[in-house]
């Protein structure tokens, strides 16, 4: 009983800190108290939850791990846990924990909290833990390949399309971020640039004059990003300069689409690997800074705990609170994305089973703080700032005026002088309709790092520091997952064409690579050229298509619970699973079917091929192919949708039967190696 | 372990490249017969196999 008494007096603490945040009404509440009442939750998860699931699971210390029977030195080494924490940790954490809170905030702080920490507790940690301990019973395999062992090879195959997709949509997105960022802001466009020729410069060293020291080339690098950042204020001020690193979404799109291409085929000694390296580490950096940032600044939340926008009217995204925040916030709550990297890498490296609800729930739980820090980020600002920042603008039109009067309708009143002042501050012409989270992240990151560090004067230095800590990791993530999605699609053709398999062939390789480049292109276009800002019509797919992924792994996982005749314990994932089947379906279908136009595809479809029957042109097409072209987007956005659901639902199917099948043997029929099994090697 | 050498151990860790030292453990331990990379060889190795195979997928 004594070994409980901390644990009980820290769930008074967490529960009085969740009761403040939940009872404040009228008057500022502390960030300090989300904080608080976060981490208590996190302990106590961890302590009580994780340990109670690896009991059940039967994680043995004593059997074998990948990286002891297959130990061969590169691929599976037994190692530290917290060394492997901080792979683990920097392979899950990435643009998606930041940017779906800030978007989730135009409901109120309290709606995302509640379901970034429900979320992550239930469903996200427990779906990271549980397929990483899948995949380490099964010799490290992909979750691909797990889903084949398990559920047949047709789900496999199915699961592995539905990756596919999702790395297509996810990439569209990133992307997206990227250009709403840069556009119009040479500052950002120059460092952003910037680092392209720095990391080659670095990839030199690394190849030829240093091989192998990481640390030393990355301060290098680090280095060369501070005077980027610091030089790219004199090329913004610029007569000559800032126009050549000026541009519109539109252009910035086709030179992402081109930069991708390239970069996927380049040498990854020469971009991606010393990029990543940058981005990993300054990442985590500042993903530390933002914590140590908001304890000691301990800001007031200025957005109400909720906002009228919970009925669905809300400018930033469209749609109701049920389905539409639980798909908003995917990454910090429950991402499937992290089910491929819990099979990937990780479970090759884990030193005992024992480590297991360590790496693999654990790190899900910081990913949530900082989903949580995120929310708290975005909470701290003016909401007159948050929605000048975030509404399209279609609604604010594009100068301070038009958009102080829109969010002062609203019901936020600011004024036309402080947008102006703010913009000026993180030393942009600029902030209005800077969808996609990132500028508003910045811009909250600017304000907690200036007060710790440099005062007003630094602000407009941190602002374009948050922008490239973002924009590099999404472009690492961007090139990265082009490699990937290319494998993907060399499998999938492979399995019709056979001849085009194989990571070395050079002509499949490139058709792959274009093709994959030219799918996600596709969206991210369409994004740009949306009037509605493009978040409002990718961040939905995306989320529909992670969230969907990661009810696809916690099948798996339930599968695998029938076939460990655990059935009395199934329902620690099915009660995530029917939650996230319930959202998605529900969300794919309102954004397939729903009447509104603003939330249904084919509603949005329908009014604009309506009006060019007439021969009108409705705004924002100027000509008739416009018009076409959005019609034609918006069905394809559907029939994407509808493919989702698809690949969803039969996955259902075979879940549902395989456990029906397990229920009816009378022992244990899983496929994992056995313990005693030992490697040749 | 040396809290620096430990923190250059997690930092390489996290961008993906393992311990050449245990490598060579490894390689001493369980092939005597086989002479293992030297360092160079296998810090590109273990590049291409982290960023040039199927494990490029990086989280949202």
């Amino acid at each position: 009983m004594t070994k409980h008494l901390p644990w009980i007096a820290l769930a008074i603490v967490g529960a009085g800190a969740l009761g403040v945040v939940a009872s404040v009404r009228g008057e500022p509440v502390n960030a300090l108290w989300i904080v608080a009442a976060a981490v208590s939750v996190y302990l106590i998860a961890y302590r009580y939850y994780a340990l109670f699931i690896a009991r059940v699971i039967g994680i043995d210390p004593s059997r074998p791990t990948p990286a002891i029977r297959r130990a061969d030195g590169l691929d599976y080494v037994a190692t530290d846990r917290t060394v492997l924490f901080g792979h683990h940790f920097a392979a899950i954490a990435g643009a998606g924990p930041l940017v779906g809170p800030v978007l989730a905030a135009q409901m109120g702080y309290l709606p995302g909290t509640l379901w970034i920490l429900a979320g992550v507790v239930l469903a996200g940690a427990v779906q990271d833990f549980l397929v990483l301990f899948l995949s380490m019973r099964r010799d490290g395999r992909s979750l691909g390949e797990l889903i084949r062992m398990e559920m047949g090879p047709v789900a496999g195959t199915i699961a592995l399309f539905g990756a596919f997709m999702i790395m297509v949509i996810i990439l569209a997105v990133l992307a997206l971020i990227v250009v709403r960022a840069l556009a119009e802001s040479p500052w950002g466009l120059f460092t952003v640039a910037a680092t392209v020729p720095l990391a080659m410069l670095m990839g030199g060293y690394t190849r030829w004059v240093r091989p192998g020291k990481i640390g030393e080339v990355s301060i290098i690098g680090f280095i060369g990003l501070i005077l980027a950042i610091v030089y790219g204020q004199s090329v913004a001020q610029s007569a000559v300069l800032a126009p050549l690193f000026t541009f519109t979404p539109v252009q910035l799109c086709f030179l992402l689409i081109g930069y991708g291409a390239v970069a996927s085929v380049l040498p990854v000694w020469l971009l991606l690997a010393p990029r990543d390296y940058l981005s990993t580490f300054l990442k985590i950096g500042a993903i530390l800074a933002l914590a140590i940032g908001i304890v000691i600044m301990a800001p007031p939340l200025k957005m109400p705990a909720l906002t009228k926008f919970i009925d669905g009217s809300g400018p930033v995204w469209a749609g109701p609170l049920f389905p539409f925040l639980f798909i908003t916030i995917a990454c910090g709550a429950v991402s499937g994305f992290h089910a491929l990297i819990a099979s990937g890498t990780t479970p090759k490296l884990i030193a005992s089973e024992k480590d297991a609800p360590f790496i693999g729930y654990g790190a899900m739980l910081m990913e949530s703080a900082v989903a949580i820090m995120a929310l708290v980020a975005a909470s701290i600002l003016d909401p007159g700032v948050y929605f000048a920042m975030n509404a399209p603008a279609a609604v604010l039109g594009t100068d301070p005026a038009s958009a102080a009067a829109a969010v002062t309708a609203m019901g936020f009143p600011i004024s036309a002088d402080t947008l102006a002042q703010v913009a000026k501050d993180v030393g942009e012409h600029t902030i209005i309709s800077r969808a996609g989270g990132a500028p508003t992240l910045a811009v909250a990151m600017a304000e907690i790092f200036s007060h710790l560090f440099g005062g007003q004067a630094m602000k407009a230095f941190w602002y374009h520091f948050a922008i490239l800590f973002e924009a590099l990791f999404i472009l690492t993530a961007v090139d990265a997952g082009t490699r990937a999605g290319r494998f993907m699609l060399q499998d999938l053709i492979g399995l019709v064409v056979p001849g085009f398999r194989g990571s070395s062939k050079v002509a499949p390789g490139l058709i792959a690579t274009a093709l994959c480049v030219a799918a996600w292109g596709f969206f991210l276009y369409q994004g740009v050229t949306d009037p509605l800002g493009g978040v409002n019509t990718l961040w939905p797919l995306f989320g529909i298509s992670n969230q969907m992924l990661a009810a696809v792994a916690l099948m798996l996982a339930t599968v695998v619970l029938f076939r460990m005749k655990k059935d009395r314990y199934a329902w620690i994932t099915v009660i995530p699973t029917v939650w996230l089947l319930a959202c998605t379906l529900t969300a794919g279908w309102l954004k397939i079917f729903s009447a509104d136009p603003r939330v249904g595809f084919l509603a949005h479809a329908d009014k604009f091929a309506g009006a060019a029957a007439q021969g009108k042109v409705l705004p924002p097409a100027k000509t008739m192919a416009e018009m076409g072209r959005i019609v034609f987007n918006d069905r394809i956005d559907a029939g994407l949708c509808a493919i989702f659901l698809g690949v969803v639902l039969a996955i259902l199917v075979y879940a549902v039967r395989t456990c029906l099948i397990a229920r009816r043997i009378d022992r244990p029929s899983v496929t994992e190696v056995p313990p005693e099994m030992v490697a040749a090697e | 372990m040396s809290w620096l050498s430990r923190l250059r151990e997690i930092g390489n860790a996290m961008v993906g490249m393992p311990s050449y030292d245990a490598y060579v453990a490894h390689m001493a331990a369980k092939h005597p017969d086989r002479e293992p990379m030297d360092e160079v060889t296998f810090f590109r190795e273990r590049q291409q196999a982290r960023y040039g195979g199927k494990n490029g997928g990086r989280c949202c």
